[in-house]
């Protein structure tokens, strides 16, 4: 086990620990709110962090899995590649924007734009997200276990979404699809990753309707 | 087709500034006050380099009628004649020097306060008046006017403070905030305002007057009108949430206590966070994290088009 106490350590030197292929156990102690704590890592490390942080955590991780104890800020796991990020509190806005593959896990609430631009990603939040949450996805899976908040998955390309509370609002080119045997396959190893206890029979299905993959007159209004 | 500009949506907009409030509702919060606003500011310099402000209220004088006034001005030997003026006008005032401003706290009305500084120093600038308000701004990094104004050394009840990253207007003690909004009213704003320009015209014609062509003044103005047509702060944030149109994070700060507001898309970030001893809010949760107990706060993030407030009399707890 490793420590690295943000109160007297610059987040740069745990940074670059993670930067290498020493994989003992590192722990974080008073991350602060402080920003990019656990940036960039490139192999196998397991990172549990005490706290609440802020800015761009586990941003690009690659096969590292990082664990906060407490609440993220804005940008959690921006443009994560693979391993796993698992928040026991709240994260703040645009959670795993970009990212291209792993597992996201946040215990309690995503706030909005939750997976914009997801390219790959699993995301299980068991609380609810906010508005424009999978914006323009692209591929990847959203479960969120409680409600979802204005404009689910507008401009949505590909990705699956689940959604076992209320909808408050779908965006455009997004529409609620048939739970077929792949998709509830999915949603049950998610739920089982991540240790949801959410029924799969409760949740509904959404993805996009593909009617703004090609250019038409009539939807001029929608663009 | 997809035309949309992606970062306009994803609330990566580029326009920075920090925002904390503090409210005390401990006697060990009230008599630390400015210390812990001292240490939150030096958390938000990153977001806001260019230009730093507070408002702080605190005890009014004892009696009725007893009333203060900030007023601004560059030249100390200035600022020196205007609290010898003051003096002479307002027997038993209690004058203070902070920087560039002065407070004057004297048994007279808002009225008698403003029209004096009005008539006698127009040249000075009057950055806050009311019963419990003092509002400080300068231009220059956060953490140079956190010592300039000595902040540690505050009692009050709650406070507000603004990091200032300029993006539309110059950078200037008068564009800097906390604004002004009516007596023992301010507001410290994140964010970029689209309609000001028409929205400053219109509210021209209704007798609002303007210091600068900064856009956060115009929302101080905005709200300051809608209060003097008999809007409670609520109504008037309600119609604000209609009226105003961008980005925004406001707090407002009032007699009492504090209102916070994001705009419905809120691109804008916000922490709020609770004890038993005190309610903060922040840009980030760097700032909260300097506070006695932080870690074990409650931490949530404001919901768009929310308002939310807290209010009442700080030795007998908090009234939400």
């Amino acid at each position: 086990m490793i420590t690295f106490d943000l109160g007297s350590t610059p987040v740069r030197e745990l940074n670059q620990h993670l930067h290498s292929a020493v994989t003992d156990p590192v722990h974080v102690a008073n991350p602060g709110g402080r920003h990019a704590i656990a940036v960039g890592a490139t192999d196998a490390h397991t990172v549990t962090v005490d706290g609440n942080v802020g800015y761009y955590c586990a941003g690009m991780n690659a096969e590292a899995t990082v664990k906060i104890n407490g609440h993220a800020g804005p940008g959690l796991a921006e443009n994560m590649m693979s391993g796993t990020v698992h928040v026991t509190g709240n994260a703040s806005q645009y959670c795993a924007a970009t990212a291209r593959g792993g597992l996201v896990i946040i215990d309690g609430d995503a706030s909005s734009r939750c997976g914009i631009s997801m390219k790959g990603v699993d995301i299980v939040v068991k609380g609810n997200v906010g508005h424009m949450s999978a914006f323009m996805a692209q591929k990847g899976a959203l479960v969120v276990c409680g409600d979802a908040g204005d404009a689910l998955g507008d401009s949505i390309y590909e990705a699956t979404l689940f959604v076992a509370g209320s909808v408050a609002s779908l965006g455009t080119d997004c529409e609620e699809k048939a739970m077929d045997d792949e998709a509830l396959a999915l949603l049950q190893r998610l739920l089982q990753q991540s240790g949801a206890t959410t029924s799969a029979a409760d949740f509904k299905r959404y993805g996009s309707a593909r009617k703004l993959y090609h250019f038409n007159v009539d939807n001029a209004s929608s663009y | 087709m997809r035309i949309y500009n992606l970062y306009a949506r994803t609330g990566q907009t580029f326009y920075m500034c920090g925002i904390i409030g503090l409210f005390a509702k401990s006697d060990a919060v009230m008599q630390h006050l400015g210390r812990h606003m001292a240490d939150m500011l030096a958390q938000m310099g990153e977001r806001g380099p260019d230009s730093a402000g507070i408002a702080i209220y605190n005890d009014p004088l004892a009696g009725s009628e007893a009333n203060k006034l900030t007023l601004q001005h560059d030249e100390p030997d200035r600022l020196t004649e205007v609290t010898r003026l003051a003096s002479a006008q307002f027997p038993e005032c209690d004058i203070a020097v902070h920087g560039s401003h002065c407070v004057i706290a004297a048994r007279a009305s808002t009225e008698e306060l403003q029209v004096w500084a009005q008539t006698h120093c127009a040249d000075v600038r009057i950055m806050s008046v009311g019963e419990r308000i003092q509002i400080f701004k300068e231009k220059g990094h956060p953490a140079d006017f956190a010592a300039r104004y000595q902040l540690q050394q505050f009692q009050g009840s709650h406070a507000l403070a603004h990091t200032r990253m300029a993006t539309e207007s110059a950078i200037t003690t008068s564009h800097s905030h906390p604004f002004s909004t009516g007596r023992d009213l301010c507001l410290v704003h994140n964010g970029s305002l689209s309609n000001h320009n028409r929205l400053r015209e219109q509210l021209q014609k209704n007798g609002i007057r303007f210091q600068t062509d900064n856009d956060s003044e115009v929302a101080a103005g905005y709200l300051t009108w809608r209060l003097q047509c008999g809007d409670t702060l609520q109504q008037a944030l309600n119609a604000a949430i209609r009226d105003l149109d961008g980005f925004y994070t406001f707090a407002i700060g009032t007699r009492n206590g504090f209102a916070v507001l994001r705009d419905p898309i809120a691109c804008k970030p916000a922490v709020l966070a609770e004890t038993a001893d005190w309610v903060a809010m922040s840009s980030e949760f760097r700032a909260i994290a300097q506070l006695p107990g932080a870690e074990n706060a409650r931490v949530w993030e404001p919901e768009p088009g929310r308002i939310y407030t807290w209010e009442g009399d700080n030795t007998s707890g908090m009234a939400a």
